[in-house]
């Protein structure tokens, strides 16, 4: 049996029609076409799948869409606003933070609900917010740079 | 081709060398990437039925219950498949040691031999219909005794095929005498000292975040077939479908879109997947995708790194080496599809950046009723580094010298290069070092760890109750081998530049750093450049990605292809000009008269000169319709021997490897309560020739340091005595998240290479080389007890101290 949900992704109303065992990652992915949105282990580890549910990053590979029925999610499709990339994604290529680029959403995710509460961040508290998603291209150091470089950005920018 | 030994060209100008932004990011930092899940939304999903048991006989398949699953389409077995489909899967690198190479059946026959194996495939509305009727399909197996560990698979008191005696895939042995004509046995024998030890390195993998993954589009009204696969290879995948498929060439084309990390695994193919999903999604004439999911990914792709060695070495007063002997007990797993690449590059890479009095290198490769093991990054070499460097410090400790001065005592000399190690590399071809630096990049290692003043850095720790050590590792490493790649160059009307390479691209920013050896060589904006990898439509001669051969192989190739189009431009430019070709310049995509810069022809112009054209569709084009211009009416519009269009097209086949080498150093520190290991320092110098971009060549170390860093002190794959993979997911492999990389300091040495036009040596793999060598190293110089087995744990570190 499916079930009727709308969701607000990236801003947008959109409705699905979804049985309950799908995941928000799948029902992102194959039932609305944003495939931004990657999975790199379907059980919560690697957080690859990680998007903004109500603003707080949230694992969509171990959420049920119908769970979220009403709610506002963002992707990494939406982190850009009127064309024009987000601190963190400019910061990401500033820095070489990706290389083959498959948990660059998760960690996209991350970082931009990260920085709207800490915006300030000291090199411990960048290193606890990025802890739980894993990339196995760049050794993290350039993720980490890319991180404190939006702050600044984002600092820049504010001022 | 062209004339190889034209000299390196000196890149003083242009974006050669520079710290460019990739191109790749804009579309990956958005969500636009395109990776192999994100094709094919309204394809049918296909998922599989694969063995739970290590070692087992096939006596039923009971497909019965689900066949009433709503949404299934079909269910396939072995006895299924026609023709060439049904035969083993290929032995993709023959070598006359490999006697006994068995590779498995793209669905199970018979019999199975390791979990994980694929029995039957599965086509369906969606992954979760295609996964509910695999749950209901009942395989009656008969289960036979597993063979697990490479030790007990030695002993053979089980088979894992039964017509492989001894469970030996493979033997070989490799002897380089010394140059007193003595061999490593009788050199050992007669040397002043000697030491004998065992060392055992675990199994790990690639583990790429993506997966494997196929989707397959048959044109029925075309009669064509088109494939995109997260392959290292699409060409060679194209040609494995074809044949398999027995489709015309021609009608079939593999795309690898964005991958999402390779690191080796995807190399192998073709796949059982790359071959089935074509074949039903011709045989069914629908869509068909099969996107691997997590723990088939650990349980049948593939792994690497387990060894066992008994190394025994013969040494003089000054540490330096009169004779190495090494047995390697190699596990390749349950099948032999890439031959015995990993054994051969850990005997050969083995010898590092030292000329050995005399070596002797034996190896055997055992079937285990595990995974089947294929080159992991590194390949081999990480576990051959271990070896050899692990010896240099036991040789050093032995001695009571500085582990460094060991070293240096070995070293090959710059003034010996092109230096001939005596053997066989993984290529068939000579090990001939071609050039390198290996005491000056000691230096600078110790010069950024601050090797010297280490002593007392520990004194200090030590009155603060804590407990540091240091390490350091040393490795040359193969890269850039052949047999070839192309590249392909076109200028357009619109002055834009084209080009295309067949190998592919898994994150290594090909598409910037081939861009910018184009613009250099061209002398066109970076801007104007864009470039296709992996894409058989555009280019079909290619080998693939491996082997840290991308920039060497096809960036040569696209510099050779801009230098056939640069002299046609200028020819071109010339006639126009009527100037001399010697005298013109490009610069940012116009061809002028060297100091007279107002005679000048972009291009962009040249481009639609160089195609005589009878029809007009804009502006540009109009001038080179037959009226339009004037050619000399006493010869054709196209001149014999000249080709319509600006563009070229070149090969790059290197006469043998380049070896890159490198040296790196780390500072541990050792909780003496809990035993935990935390890396406080890491320093690396690199020497890949000739930096394209030196972010991106950083942005390699780091990545492979970090899965270095995995295989030293977390990576393990835990088979039980049943051949269950105990820990085939990310809660229980335990790869490292940001907490457990330390920061890299890197530091470049640039000894070009004499082998290829530009000099460059590969970087893809090197990081991950002598990483659980210099952990083990600093570990050792912590606690005093040596280390010879990696990865280690606290758990294990405690053991050891117990053990003390």
């Amino acid at each position: 049996m499916n079930h009727h949900i709308t969701l607000v992704v990236n801003g947008v109303v959109r409705e699905a029609s979804v049985p309950a065992r799908r995941l928000l990652s799948d029902c992102l992915r194959h039932d609305l076409g944003l495939t931004g949105t990657h999975v790199g282990c379907e059980h919560g580890v690697c957080g690859a799948c990680t998007v903004l549910l109500d603003g707080e990053p949230v694992r969509s590979c171990l959420t049920f869409a119908v769970t979220v029925d009403g709610r506002e999610i963002t992707t990494v499709e939406g982190l850009a606003t009127g064309g024009e990339l987000s601190p963190v994604q400019r910061a990401f290529a500033e820095c070489h933070g990706l290389q083959c680029g498959f948990c660059t959403p998760g960690f996209l995710c991350t970082a931009t609900a990260f920085l709207r509460d800490n915006p300030a961040p000291d090199d411990e508290e960048v290193l606890e917010a990025i802890s739980g998603n894993l990339c196995r291209c760049t050794g993290y150091q350039n993720i980490i740079k890319a991180v404190h470089r939006a702050a600044e950005i984002q600092a820049e920018e504010a001022g | 081709m062209s004339e190889r030994r034209e000299p390196a060209r000196e890149h003083v100008t242009g974006v050669f060398g520079k710290r460019v932004q990739r191109r790749e990011d804009a579309r990956l930092i958005t969500g636009r990437g395109r990776f192999l899940d994100d094709l094919g939304g309204n394809a049918l999903a296909a998922a599989f039925v694969r063995s739970p048991h290590a070692h087992a006989r096939i006596r039923d398949i009971d497909v019965a219950a689900a066949l009433d699953v709503d949404g299934l389409v079909a269910i396939y077995t072995w006895e299924d498949l026609p023709g060439v489909l049904a035969e083993p899967l290929p032995l993709l690198i023959p070598h006359p040691a490999l006697t006994h190479g068995r590779t498995a059946y793209p669905l199970a026959r018979e019999v199975v031999r390791h979990v994980g194996e694929p029995v039957v495939m599965v086509v369906a509305r969606d992954r979760y219909v295609a996964e509910d009727a695999c749950s209901l399909i009942e395989v009656d197996y008969e289960i036979l005794k597993p063979v697990v560990g490479v030790e007990e698979a030695a002993q053979a008191a089980h088979l894992v095929h039964e017509d492989v005696p001894g469970n030996v895939a493979a033997h070989m042995v490799q002897e380089v005498p010394a140059p007193d004509g003595r061999s490593a046995r009788e050199a050992i024998e007669a040397a002043p000292h000697t030491l004998a030890f065992r060392l055992d390195i675990e199994r790990s993998a690639c583990t790429p975040l993506e997966g494997k993954g196929v989707y397959a589009r048959w044109d029925a009204d075309d009669e064509s077939l088109r494939v995109y696969s997260s392959t290292q290879t699409s060409t060679s995948v194209r040609m494995a479908i074809a044949a398999k498929l027995g489709l015309p060439l021609p009608k079939v084309e593999v795309i690898a879109p964005d991958v999402g990390g390779g690191f080796g695994v995807k190399i192998v193919h073709p796949w059982p997947e790359e071959i089935l999903v074509p074949w039903a999604a011709r045989l069914l004439d629908r869509e068909i995708k099969w996107t691997e999911d997590r723990r088939e990914h650990f349980i049948s792709s593939a792994h690497e790194r387990a060894q066992v060695q008994y190394v025994r070495v013969g040494f003089d007063d000054d540490g330096r080496v009169l004779g190495l002997d090494v047995n390697i007990l190699h596990d390749n797993g349950a099948y032999t599809p890439y031959g015995i690449i990993v054994p051969i590059v850990t005997s050969t890479q083995l010898l590092g950046p030292y000329k050995i009095g005399a070596y002797r290198v034996e190896f055997s490769s055992i079937y285990t009723n595990t995974v089947q093991v294929t080159p992991y990054r590194g390949a081999g070499r990480p576990q051959g580094v271990f070896c050899m460097e692990r010896t240099m410090d036991r040789i050093a400790a032995h001695l009571g010298r500085d582990r460094t001065d060991v070293r240096a005592a070995n070293f090959i000399q710059p003034d010996e290069f092109p230096y001939d190690q005596g053997m066989t590399f993984q290529d068939g071809r000579p090990l001939i070092y071609d050039s390198g630096d290996y005491p000056e990049s000691l230096r600078m290692l110790k010069e950024l760890i601050g090797w010297d003043s280490f002593p007392a850095m520990r004194d200090q720790a030590a009155a603060e109750g804590r407990r540091i050590g240091i390490g350091v590792g040393c490795y040359v490493e193969g890269t850039g081998v052949g047999p070839y790649e192309g590249g392909h160059v076109q200028v357009t009307s619109d002055g834009r530049v084209h080009v295309s390479t067949g190998l592919t691209s898994q994150g290594q920013g090909h598409e910037t750093v081939f861009a910018q050896i184009v613009a250099t060589e061209l002398g066109v904006p970076f801007e104007k450049v864009s470039v296709v990898t992996g894409d058989t439509r555009r280019f079909g001669y290619a080998v693939g990605t491996f082997a840290s051969r991308a920039a060497v192989v096809s960036g040569n190739a696209i510099a050779l292809a801009c230098r056939k189009v640069r002299e046609k431009a200028l020819r071109i430019a010339a006639d126009a000009l009527e100037a001399d070709p010697r005298d013109l310049e490009i610069t940012d995509g116009v061809v002028h008269v060297v100091g007279a810069p107002s005679a000048s022809i972009p291009l962009s112009t040249i481009a639609v000169l160089s195609n005589p054209l009878r029809y007009a569709f804009d502006d540009e084009t109009r001038r080179a319709t037959q009226f339009a211009s004037a050619p000399s009416p006493d010869r054709p519009p196209v001149s014999e021997g000249e080709e319509p269009g600006l563009e070229g097209r070149d090969y790059y086949s290197p006469i043998r490897s380049t070896f890159a080498s490198g040296m790196h150093a780390a500072i541990v520190e050792t909780d003496p309560l809990t035993a935990e290991i935390k890396i406080l320092r890491y320093a690396v110098v690199h020497d890949c020739g000739k930096l394209i971009n030196p972010m991106i060549v950083e942005g390699q170390i780091h990545g492979g340091v970090a899965q270095g860093v995995g295989g030293a002190l977390y990576e393990k794959m835990v088979y039980d005595q049943h051949g269950q993979l105990l820990n085939a997911s990310f809660m229980d492999f335990l790869m490292p998240y940001a907490t457990e990389v330390p920061r890299i300091e890197t530091t470049h040495l640039e000894t070009p290479s004499p082998l290829n036009p530009l000099g460059v040596k590969g970087a893809g793999e090197a990081g991950v080389i002598p990483v659980s060598a210099v952990i083990a190293a600093a570990i050792e110089d912590a606690e005093g007890i040596p280390i010879d087995r990696m990865p280690i744990s606290p758990s294990d570190l405690h053991a050891l101290r117990l053990a003390r």
